[in-house]
């Protein structure tokens, strides 16, 4: 049975749970081991924190993706906010100092084995990652 | 979801629950600071052993709390996080800096007894 497509939209800080607990789900259906679920869950966490930080609100896709043989998850987060000008600086570590609210982009990319980020200033930001089964 | 706090002699015990939300965070920062206060701990034990993700905001709040405490003559320790939740926040870059682990809620009491026989 193939799994659909979730989506959660992010509007309040009790989405941000709802979001990374989807991911878990997900990821545990697509039987990743518990860490990569871990993973993928905190990624998760970390990109829906952004929209809510920079943008305000957004959404958060989730789905199984298939590569030439293997199986994985992708998560794309996207709003309308008000974008990024500078994407190396934000992918930079340090960056964000301490995490506070900060962006986190270079751990989100740590964590997942694919990150593709697109952003506008003015127009918004789209930030897709894939991690796939080992 | 609010954070049980419970007090076992001069000490503190919150238990996190596994969907914590920054809100919920927020309130167990000023709850636990107020009973800190009001039954002059000496000690604070957070357990985390529930919680499935630590992320930045997380592991910031928690980082707080412990500060606080330590600046009204209480120590903080942190136990129970869970390996895979532990290696995710290395990936992710985030430290508990000058804040105290243990494995779980037995080693983090032995800590606390330990500190405070230091500075009686």
């Amino acid at each position: 049975m193939p799994l659909g497509e979730i989506r959660v939209a992010i509007n309040s800080d009790q989405d941000i749970v709802t979001a990374r607990q989807e991911g878990r789900v997900l990821a545990t259906r697509l039987c990743f081991s518990s860490v990569d679920a871990t993973f993928i869950a905190t990624a998760i966490s970390e990109l829906a924190r952004n929209i809510l930080a920079y943008a305000g609100k957004g959404e958060i896709m989730l789905r199984a993706t298939h590569g030439s043989n293997r199986e994985g998850i992708l998560v794309v987060a996207s709003d309308n906010g008000p974008g990024i000008r500078d994407i190396p600086q934000a992918l930079r570590d340090g960056f964000s100092t301490s995490g506070s609210l900060g962006l986190g982009l270079p751990g989100v990319r740590r964590l997942m084995d694919e990150f593709e980020i697109k952003s506008q200033p003015g127009r918004g930001t789209t930030v897709s990652v894939k991690k796939w089964k080992r | 979801m609010e954070v049980p706090i419970l007090k076992q002699g001069e000490f503190l015990i919150a238990m996190f629950q596994a969907a914590l939300s920054d809100a919920d965070l927020e309130n167990l920062r000023q709850g636990l600071l107020q009973k800190v206060v009001k039954f002059r701990a000496r000690g604070v034990i957070v357990d985390v052993t529930a919680m499935d993700v630590m992320d930045s905001f997380a592991s910031r709040t928690l980082r707080e709390i412990a500060h606080m405490i330590r600046l009204r003559g209480a120590e903080t320790v942190i136990v129970g996080i869970q390996p895979e939740v532990a290696f995710a926040m290395v990936q992710l870059g985030l430290t508990l800096e000058g804040v105290s682990t243990a494995l779980d809620l037995e080693e983090g009491l032995a800590y606390l007894i330990e500190k405070s026989k230091m500075t009686d």
